[in-house]
């Protein structure tokens, strides 16, 4: 069994989006890159699989500029090989084109299971795994936990909402979107990564892109809110006091 | 001009409340540009469900299995329904068969997909569109292209007009594509409790930090009556059961109390709770999202704050 796992960075949110507010563009080189967390389940569910299996697991990015670190972590985990898709691309590269990227090296090298991130927070022009699978003309499924192998046959948890959940089983090659590993993504080390940045090679594959479908984005901007929490100021003490003056006010206090 | 196609879904046999907006939205955008309304629906209740939908034609799609959702057989059914009819709008709901078949059958049919999608007006001679990006930070605008583009929309973007029509409906016979399957329906957990009964509930999220501060929220919700519920990223860690999750993915509830605690207010959590009678929301980023649903918030810290709210509530 062959995984491949497609990863991606993506801005960190944890810090402030840059965006030129008069032409309303991001400015993707002001800001910091970090791995898409729903690609780091992937990658965690992908390595889980291997751990029941003899897979082989593949993690792969396409070459924004600011990928080795997160690949190199991937093999740091225990992924087997790295491969950086190599060509046109940089921060700002859509995710349809990165898509149609990934469908030419995955047509050219076959894998039984493709495993990615089941969304990303800058996927407004679509989400890279059913891309991927509707290029390539493979089945696939979002909102996915639980993959396991199952003879030549994937079985797999699909999320509906409301807690309720289906099993399916598919054939390979499959594409699945996942939506959360079985447990937390493990963590390495920075020691584990530069060691890996010593003793092992990301493979490079050049690809070309023909034009695809790209979005006409207008502008971004930050959303005017509808409304505001009125904020309570004060140390924890004063504002426990005031919460429960609130909730006495309401009824919501017993006795 | 093409007609604008809207994918149904359905609850316990009818159209649901999000296929109710996406037809209201489907007809304005119609009226507008000269355009008609066709509803696609996939099993046994389709031909029921769509027989009052506000669309000018419906498609019935029938065959053995199709009751449940299957993703592959779906997918190149709508596949070969957006060939044929040439769609200007295909909307889907971004729900899990939003998240299959938007991008997928966008990719398959080469055209674009505009996802996230919370807002749709024309505009002079275009239609445009509204998505939210970056978990909700950014809102971007997106021009429609001439050619088409798949939609998925957010729902509860619309509001839905209760208004019925009387579609010419065809019903389309098609074999299941093998190749995936349904092994079996998984029912919800149940779990201890049931968050959706509770009045008041205590949810915590990722800012809780470690599973031993779970103590402090379990403390106060005993105080204050409640029952501690959290967000995705906490189920996710294995801190809590999924019976335990609000949003999106896990329950919707409307209890007379939230606290949401280290919640930053994802577009998913926000789903499932923002109807709340009351919302007390304590994060140290005054800027997060759940600062615009919530009735009160304070940037205290929570580990600070949950146990003075616990003393404060048993007279201590």
């Amino acid at each position: 069994m062959r995984i491949l796992v497609l990863t991606k960075s993506v801005p960190d949110l944890v810090e402030e989006l840059v965006l030129d507010e008069d032409s309303g563009e991001l400015l993707h080189d002001e800001m910091t890159y970090v791995p898409s967390e729903w690609d780091d389940h992937a990658v965690e569910e992908a390595l889980l699989i291997k751990e029941d299996s003899n897979a082989d697991v593949t993690v792969l990015a396409v070459d924004t500029g600011d990928v080795d670190n997160m690949l190199f972590t991937a093999l740091a985990k225990g992924a087997d090989r790295a491969i950086k898709l190599q060509g046109d691309f940089d921060l700002s590269t859509s995710n349809r084109k990165r898509a149609q990227a990934i469908a030419h090296y995955v047509k050219e090298n076959p894998y039984d299971l493709i495993l990615s991130g089941v969304q990303a927070i800058d996927d407004i022009d679509g989400q890279i795994p059913a891309m991927v699978a509707g290029l390539l003309g493979m089945p696939h499924a979002s909102v996915v936990t639980d993959v396991r192998l199952d003879g030549d046959r994937v079985h797999f948890h699909q999320e509906y909402g409301g807690g309720l959940q289906a099993e399916l089983a598919s054939q390979t090659p499959v594409v699945l979107g996942i939506q959360a590993a079985r447990k937390p993504p493990r963590y390495a080390s920075i020691a584990k990564v530069r060691q890996m940045m010593k003793s092992s090679v990301l493979e490079e594959v050049e690809v070309a892109v023909e034009e695809v479908p790209e979005l006409e984005i207008r502008r971004f901007f930050k959303p005017v809110a509808a409304g505001h929490a009125e904020m309570i100021d004060g140390d924890a003490e004063e504002v426990a006091e005031r919460i429960v003056s609130i909730l006495k006010e309401r009824n919501l206090v017993r006795g | 001009m093409g007609p604008i196609l809207v994918v149904a879904e359905f609850t316990e046999g009818e159209l649901s409340d999000t296929s109710r907006e996406l037809l209201t939205k489907a007809r304005e955008l119609a009226q507008s540009l000269g355009s008609e309304v066709i509803a696609v629906g996939f099993g046994s209740h389709a031909e029921h469900a769509m027989a009052n939908a506000d669309a000018d034609r419906a498609v019935a799609i029938t065959g053995l299995g199709l009751d449940q959702y299957l993703p592959l057989t779906y997918e190149r059914t709508l596949s070969q329904i957006v060939s044929e009819y040439h769609p200007l709008l295909t909307m889907v709901a971004n729900s899990t068969m939003g998240l299959d078949l938007g991008a997928g059958v966008a990719a398959a049919q080469h055209m674009p997909v505009i996802a996230y999608c919370n807002g749709l007006h024309t505009d002079a001679e275009d239609i445009v569109a509204q998505c939210q990006a970056f978990a909700g930070k950014l809102l971007a605008e997106v021009a429609v292209p001439a050619g088409g583009a798949v939609i998925t929309v957010l729902p509860g973007s619309f509001g839905s007009s209760g208004t019925s029509g009387h579609p010419e409906v065809t019903v389309m016979a098609v074999d299941s594509v093998p190749g995936m399957d349904v092994v079996k329906i998984l029912e919800p957990e149940k779990g201890d409790v049931d968050i959706t009964r509770a009045d008041i509930l205590v949810s915590v999220g990722r800012g809780i930090g470690d599973p031993e501060n779970l103590g402090l929220a379990q403390e106060l919700a005993e105080a204050i009556g409640g029952v501690v519920s959290c967000s995705r990223p906490v189920v996710d860690a294995g801190w809590l059961p999924k019976a335990r999750q609000v949003g999106k993915s896990g329950q919707t509830v409307k209890p007379k109390l939230y606290l949401a605690l280290g919640i930053s207010g994802a577009p998913e959590h926000l789903q499932g709770m923002k109807d709340a009678d009351l919302i007390i929301a304590a994060n140290t980023d005054e800027s997060s999202s759940i600062m615009e649903v919530a009735h009160y918030g304070t940037t205290v810290d929570i580990l600070d704050l949950m146990p003075a709210l616990a003393e404060r509530l048993r007279g201590e």
